[in-house]
């Protein structure tokens, strides 16, 4: 090809012919740029400038507008640039401005030319620029600028220009955190700007300044927040947002600000503007509290209920990240705060659903007294059919279902349960959460058996059956048989009043359990997928095994002592066992801490195991909360082929559990001991208020006005339940958990006034907090749990708790307490009483640590065991 | 600084295009595609800030502002005052308005090369050299008869353009 003629420079296009002809589209664009492009690649290699230089400059528009790539032209750029005309020299320098960087080959060329074309400028220019310079030097690395802080100041007293001051204004925000001695002197000054200046720009910079630098000087933040009222009250959305910015700053260390203008910010919350609608709730949640998160809770789901889907999931996501802060500080009344998270799912445009289900699960496992509540919330979830066809709601009623087949013994109808969760529309569900539900399915079905051998038993022994006292009732006696079988007989005595099982359950309903098992899991023996066939064929496989024992024997009457039914009995039994054991949370370094056994080849040899396994695909699993599907699935055959086995064996593998918890206690996380909660708490699930969203925002004011002011509630309704949390962990076991330090020192200071108080012993933490609510510390009490001293064998209880226990029998809800240490409580205080600790089968997150660590063997449980894990 | 000067039209359209630090034709289109996703649903008489940091990364901010048929976009970080950013968008239009009468969306599109001078003379390399529209005024003028100086010593006409339209 020969070089550009004349011919082609003397018709060569200008940039003009290129924008008119894209503008004409005689062609399409894209075929009119491409032929440009072509062009321009032949003309930008003429020797004359004049043509390179238009050629570079079509070349610099069709890459800054159409984007297409400019980088080819590198070289031409520079040659443009030797071109002693200034109109060339421009027309380079924009086009090395818009396609050179760091990598690009010809870069050190430029400098030649730079140095021999940089021409002055005025002086503003220089100043402004330096300044500029220097503002952005000093955010990355402020101290080695405090030398010039003198020079700075002069241009803060001096400058008219506020540009430049702002810039200042910049660098001292950086500065004067660094040197005390610094922020002092420049207070003055910027709060003279504050004060005189009449552009918002500069009186805003003063105003971040001051809240973010010099938070400190209570004039000058008292000056800076009356101008961020004056901007929150502003006509322009622009300075409305600011304020709003600011305030947050500031909240961090003077909430009394936010408070002052509550009334603004909870207005801002039905603007227009989805900026201002975001930055004020964010300054609401700021202002929660302890006292008054129920209220505002309440009001802000009404106003997402109304709200935009956006806007909405904003709203309930910065509820759940505040409330579930720091391991729920703020929660006092975890009650209301399940049945909260069930409302919140069922409103239409909740797309939380994952953060739903990891708190739900994380409180059920944390709070042991909200257990009847989860249950209850669970079921209202479980049993409308309507909310199966939500996808979004499919994690939370994963949790749902899993809660109500681990708390089943709350359930006031488990019958009920059973036909929820099995319900036509389940096949709605994905299969990882289908095999969620069966499982479920398979807890309750197991315990509805039990309950049912357990009403039979007190038959028979009953001379009367029809008589059955109202009190003794199903869960009772689940729970005593449990105690039985678990604390081999020792301790067993019979509570009173516990949560009843309203449906009673009769051999007719427990006929028509079995058929509603084989109808609805029958058609999924045959699944394709692993889970759901799995779970299908356990639940499926127990029936079978149970069936014709239970009815026969029930034929039969009271025959079954014998046979079949004796036989049936050991394996319901056995079920039961094997999922009414908690397996509390782990901490997520526990691994960590156990001495690796000598011998143990970890990594030999596994390198062959990968190209095997490599292209299998992995199952997936079900969620994040349940630990891995295979370790479960492996603990359910593993309890299947248990079943076989002889009767004395049937308990091997809780003992086991339970051994390995007494050895290994410290790597357990102590599930948490329940306080007397007295029922008197407003009920969270007020019938949600239907006006409009500016009734809704009237109603945030009113409740701003009511409760937001910062005011200590000098009686707590009732204690704040024990939180179990794992203190050390670093990283979160579940989604929900922050650590603080803050939190940690707290807690360590009332676990001090705990250990220092005379009448208060160190008690176990995982028994008998629960029979004293420390009135002395109330609502506040964060208890901390420590895992070493829940392993001290000798408990003694001091005299007073008795007295302070609260009556809680007389409420109809009433709280389950597991294991004799209840009973022991009532009996005597003074008693010295041994806490045994239960562990068993538990379908949990941690199964996997649990059998990873589980030992064969089986020590004593010592005495002291060194808290490394705090 | 100043990452980036954009003006797109109420279409999408680009008319101007600087970024202060280098970045791929590709993904400066990107940019300008999910900027104006974000601006065209939003409704007038709202602020004129955007949540930038989704799209340009952590410490990015975005104002701007809208004259008739066209977006002016500013991204900077925290290194300037958001008010002070919105000022500078004003004594850009201002200063085009002076140089084009009345500016319209046209002017911008036909005159690509001067749109960038009086840029370059109120941001350079992403900081802020003047702000005051009449000095800017009076630096493109200077800008402009330099460059017709050195072109009037052209003696063979530049374009088949200027023979037309003779």
């Amino acid at each position: 090809m020969s070089g550009p003629s004349l011919m082609d420079s003397l018709f060569q296009r200008t940039l003009e012919d290129i924008i008119k002809g894209l503008r004409h589209q005689l062609i399409g664009e894209q075929a009119f740029i491409s032929k440009a492009l072509e062009e321009i690649r032949k003309e930008i290699k003429s020797t004359d400038l004049s043509t390179k230089s238009t050629a570079l400059l079509k070349l610099s528009y069709l890459s800054s507008l159409h984007f297409h790539d400019m980088s080819f032209a590198s070289f031409h750029a520079l040659e443009v640039l030797s071109s002693p005309r200034f109109s060339h020299k421009k027309i380079a320098y924009h086009a090395i401005s818009l396609s050179f960087h760091d990598s690009t080959p010809v870069l050190l060329l430029i400098t030649n030319h730079l140095r021999k074309d940089l021409s002055s400028t005025n002086e503003f220019e220089i100043l402004s620029a330096v300044v500029g310079v220097f503002c952005e030097l000093a955010s990355k690395d402020p101290r080695s600028y405090l030398p010039l802080a003198p020079e700075f100041y002069k241009i803060l007293v001096d400058s008219k220009n506020n540009w430049v001051l702002i810039k200042v204004l910049k660098i001292f925000a950086k500065l004067a955190p660094l040197e005390p001695r610094l922020a002092k002197r420049v207070v003055e000054p910027i709060c003279d700007h504050m004060r005189r200046t009449g552009a918002k720009s500069l009186l805003f910079e003063c105003v971040r300044t001051v809240v973010t630098s010099l938070s400190d000087y209570d004039s000058a933040v008292r000056l800076a927040v009356g101008k961020v009222r004056e901007f929150l009250v502003d006509e322009d959305p622009n300075l409305k947002y600011l304020g709003l910015q600011a305030l947050s700053i500031v909240a961090s260390k003077h909430l009394w600000a936010v408070s002052e203008n509550k009334e603004i910010v909870i207005k801002s919350l039905s603007d227009a503007d989805p900026n201002i609608k975001i930055e004020s709730l964010r300054l609401v949640m700021a202002m929660v509290s302890e006292d008054n998160v129920p209220e505002i809770s309440r009001v802000l789901v009404n106003y997402a209920i109304k709200s935009d889907p956006e806007f909405c999931n904003e709203i309930l996501g910065s509820i759940l990240s505040t409330c579930s802060r720091n391991v729920y500080e703020i929660i006092v009344d975890f009650d209301w705060y399940v049945s909260l998270l069930g409302e919140m799912s069922r409103i239409p445009h909740c797309q939380k659903g994952e953060e739903i289900e990891n708190q739900l699960i994380d409180i059920g496992m944390r709070v042991k007294d909200v257990r009847p509540e989860l249950a209850r919330v669970s079921r209202d979830l479980l049993i409308d059919p309507a909310l199966l066809g939500n996808p979004f709601l499919h994690r939370v009623l994963s949790a749902s279902a899993w809660a109500s087949g681990e708390y089943v013994e709350f359930s006031r109808n488990p019958l009920e349960l059973m036909e929820a969760l099995l319900q036509p529309r389940t096949s709605l569900l994905p299969p990882s959460i289908r095999a969620i539900y069966i499982q479920s399915a398979f807890k309750v079905l197991a315990f509805c058996l039990r309950t049912y051998l357990m009403l039979r038993g007190t038959a028979a022994s009953s001379t009367c059956p029809d008589n059955l006292p109202s009190g003794v009732s199903a869960s009772m006696s689940y729970e005593s048989f449990d105690d039985l079988s678990v604390e081999n007989g020792g301790d067993v005595t019979v509570t009173h009043g516990q949560p009843s099982t309203s449906a009673s359950i009769t051999d007719e309903s427990i006929g028509n359990l079995f058929n509603l098992v084989e109808l609805t899991l029958g058609p999924l023996l045959g699944s394709h997928d692993v889970e759901v066939e799995e779970r299908a064929r356990n639940v499926v496989g127990f029936v079978d095994m149970t069936k014709l024992g239970l009815l026969n024997a029930s034929a039969q009457e009271e025959k079954d002592i014998e046979g079949k039914g004796v036989e049936a009995s050991k394996t319901i039994k056995l079920m039961c066992d094997a999922f009414t054991k908690e397996l509390g949370p782990v901490s997520i370094s526990a691994q960590g801490k156990v001495p690796l056994p000598d011998g143990l080849e970890l990594k030999e040899n596994l390198g062959d195991l990968e190209m095997i396994c490599g292209d299998i695909e992995q199952p997936s699993s079900n969620s994040v909360s349940f630990g891995s599907s295979y370790e479960e699935k492996v603990d359910v055959s593993f309890s299947n082929l248990q079943i076989k086995e002889d009767s004395e064996q049937s308990n091997e593998s809780t003992s086991l559990l339970a051994e390995h918890r007494k050895r290994h206690g410290l790597y357990y996380l102590s599930t948490g001991q329940s306080e007397t909660i007295s029922n008197d708490y407003p009920p969270a699930n007020d019938p949600m208020s239907q006006g409009n969203i500016n009734d809704n925002a009237d109603d945030l004011v009113k409740l701003a006005e009511d409760s937001l002011i910062p005011k200590k509630k000098l009686n707590h309704v009732k204690p704040r339940p024990v939180v179990v949390k794992l203190d050390e962990m670093d990283e979160k076991p579940f989604a929900t958990k922050k650590c603080d330090p803050k939190d940690d020192s707290l807690s360590g200071a009332v676990w001090d006034i705990l250990l220092g108080s005379e009448d208060m012993v160190p008690t176990s933490s995982r028994s008998n907090l629960s029979d004293k609510p420390s009135n002395k510390i109330k609502g506040k009490e964060k208890q901390r749990t420590e895992p070493h001293l829940e392993s001290k064998e000798n408990l003694v209880e001091d005299g007073n708790s008795s007295s302070r226990r609260r009556k809680h029998r007389s409420h109809g809800k009433e709280r389950r307490h597991k294991s004799p240490r209840k009973k022991n409580a009532e009996e005597g205080e003074d008693s010295v009483q041994k806490v045994k600790e239960k562990r068993s089968h538990r379908h949990g997150r941690h199964k996997s640590r649990q059998r990873a660590d589980e030992p064969l063997n089986v020590t004593p449980q010592t005495p002291v065991i060194p808290d490394f894990l705090l | 600084m100043i990452k980036a000067v954009m003006v797109m039209n109420t279409q999408g359209k680009p008319r101007l295009a600087k970024f202060y630090e280098y970045l791929p034709p590709e993904k400066q289109q990107e940019l300008i595609r999910s900027v104006f996703a974000v601006l065209c649903s939003r409704a007038e008489n709202v602020s004129n800030f955007i949540q930038a940091e989704s799209i340009f990364g952590p410490d990015s901010r975005l104002v701007y502002k809208h004259f008739a048929t066209l977006y002016f976009v500013l991204v900077f970080d925290s290194s300037e005052n958001e008010l002070a950013v919105l000022d500078l968008i004003q004594v850009f239009v201002e200063t085009l308005d002076k140089c084009f009468k009345n500016v319209c969306e046209l002017d911008i599109v036909f005159n690509y090369s001067k749109i960038h001078t009086i840029l370059d003379e109120i941001i350079f390399g992403g900081q802020v050299l003047e702000t005051s529209s009449t000095e800017v005024m009076k630096a493109v003028e200077e800008i402009s008869k330099l460059e017709a100086a050195s072109n009037s010593i052209t003696l063979i006409p530049k374009s088949a353009s200027g023979w037309r339209n003779r």
